[in-house]
């Protein structure tokens, strides 16, 4: 409960100063259209109609809210319109490319450790690929993999996967590095075979940099998953709700779209949390 | 005649680095038989550990020989002739106190089967039947390091190499502890390689104490204990201890003069 208090607080700044900002980037258009109509407007009526517009510069927190509630609640799952459809386009690439992502940087990492010459060889390569922006090589991701026959989730999932490799890399080197010398030395002193040494020590050791690489892996999915439905005439998904938000200018199904990507992101995230801590729990390893 | 546990042959090892060579050991030879307890003794950078880690494969002598049960260190390494107890207890966190002390039985292959049993053997062995299902973090630091030497007593390795195993405990602790141990030597008659700074500890423990120097690492003085086998705590006080003491002090004091 405690946690609560400081929780809410912060909301509420948040959504106050998104009010203040709705009502001062809004109200020249309600000012023009004043002027227009030849009436003067009292600061009230001002500030009402800032909040009330069809499309505004900023969105209303309760104008998003009340698109959220009509595309989720209130439409079919099935529907184009349904914002749960939408989410769900992306959260399947998102799923597809997360786990790609992982299995390759868990393979990468493996190797890295037990290879020098992938020491060398592979991490630069890895850093590098994450320097190209990716919204650079989206749509030749896209483009390549067409003209293989390839279309569909797949290619989202690709470039989601490229975006959530890194950290798993990184992390699982981390991990499978983290045993000290004493550890080691004790499996040393068995005659342990590479195998054991990996299983029963470098393994167990790396999962706590397994989940906060996951972590950080799961969200770069969802905006690689996003990004990849942007410049590439994808027909559903957040990132194409994004798209031909701003094209018609219907800020409030942007912001809307923004928002239910926050709140999937902030789920997923929130789902490994619990799944760390009920796998540290077991292990000992979270007290 | 009976093979020799471990003989040192003019041993010597050099470690490099960028201030130059260290010479962590210089001609040590050693020959410790089946069934003693050998305490090495000496000031930080007399090459104790390294002499036991040398012993164990774990470090690569510069040159001089090293013989474990007649076989190369690496050798007897591999026929997992030997159990280490490191200075720190270095359980691995994330296994039950059982599950740590049946790691090597896993490593090494042991049946099954056999599992259990060896495990509740050597956790009654160090008194820590009741916390098999415990978690390292559970445990005190003299329970963490009594439940390491469980890990190194749970396969059959003749030879026990002990680096400073109470160095990080408190006098208390540690007395108790000595006697635990010189009570599971005599039950399991292994071969035990002892490294401390402490006298008390060596004198107390040891049917051989050899007394080492820094700089370069070597032996000043070797010592056949005349105490007898059974040793309660307060044998400490007889004169036999006192002068064993007085002659493991002089040669530590030595080499500070030279």
């Amino acid at each position: 409960m405690r946690s609560l208090i400081p929780v809410a607080v912060v909301v509420a700044i948040i959504v106050s100063a998104w009010y203040a900002a709705t009502v001062v980037m809004n109200a020249q258009w309600t000012r023009d259209q004043a002027a227009r109509a030849g009436v003067e407007i009292g600061f009230s009526e001002l500030v009402a109609d800032t909040m009330d517009q069809k499309r505004p510069r900023l969105p209303a927190p309760h104008q998003v809210g009340a698109e959220i509630w009509n595309t989720t609640v209130e439409k079919k799952v099935t529907s184009k319109r349904s914002l749960v459809f939408h989410a769900w386009v992306t959260l399947s690439a998102t799923l597809l490319g997360f786990a790609i992502g992982t299995g390759l940087g868990i393979l990468l990492a493996f190797g890295i450790v037990h290879d020098r010459a992938m020491d060398m060889g592979v991490m630069p390569w890895a850093i590098a690929s994450q320097t190209v922006p990716i919204l650079a090589i989206a749509p030749m991701i896209i483009v390549v993999l067409f003209s293989i026959g390839i279309s569909g989730l797949l290619p989202k999932a690709i470039i989601s996967a490229y975006l959530s490799f890194f950290p798993v890399v990184v992390g699982m080197v981390a991990g499978f590095r983290s045993p000290d010398p004493l550890q080691l030395d004790l499996m040393k002193t068995y005659n342990a075979s590479k195998a054991h040494i990996f299983w029963k020590l470098r393994v167990p050791a790396s999962m706590p940099f397994l989940f906060a690489s996951l972590k950080i892996g799961i969200a770069a999915s969802l905006v690689g998953a996003i990004v990849g439905e942007l410049p590439t005439g994808a027909v559903a998904g957040l990132g194409t709700r994004l798209l031909a938000g701003s094209y018609y200018g219907q800020t409030i199904q942007i912001w809307s779209a923004l928002l239910t990507a926050a709140a999937l992101a902030a789920a997923l995230v929130g789902l490994i949390g619990l799944v760390q801590r009920t796998t540290l729990v077991r292990m000992g390893m979270h007290r | 005649m009976k093979q020799a546990a471990i003989v040192a042959n003019n041993l010597c090892l050099s470690f490099e680095t960028n201030t130059g060579n260290i010479d962590a050991l210089s001609n040590v030879s050693l020959e410790i038989e089946p069934g003693e307890f050998v305490s090495l003794i000496g000031p930080s950078g007399c090459g104790k550990t390294t002499f036991l880690r040398v012993v164990a494969a774990l470090e690569a002598p510069t040159s001089g020989t090293v013989a474990v049960n007649g076989m190369s260190p690496d050798e007897a390494r591999k026929a997992r002739a030997y159990g280490y107890v490191f200075q720190a207890a270095g359980l691995y966190p994330w296994r039950t106190i059982a599950a740590n002390v049946r790691l090597p039985l896993e490593v090494m292959g042991y049946r099954k089967s056999e599992w259990a049993n060896r495990v509740g053997r050597v956790l009654e062995l160090v008194d820590l039947q009741g916390f098999a299902d415990r978690f390292p973090w559970q445990l005190s630091g003299g329970m963490q390091q009594r439940a390491s030497i469980a890990r190194a007593l749970s396969f059959d390795a003749g030879i026990l190499l002990m680096d400073e195993p109470f160095g990080a405990l408190d006098e208390i602790v540690r007395d108790r502890l000595n006697e635990q141990l010189l009570r599971i030597w005599k039950n399991t008659e292994k071969t035990i390689g002892f490294v401390t700074h402490s006298i008390p500890e060596a004198v107390y423990l040891s049917t051989k104490i050899v007394v080492m120097s820094p700089r370069p690492g070597r032996i000043v003085d070797i010592i056949e204990s005349p105490l007898p086998p059974e040793r309660p705590l307060e044998i400490r006080d007889s004169p036999e201890f006192i002068a064993i003491a007085q002659r493991v002090r002089k040669g530590l004091r030595e080499m500070h003069i030279e």
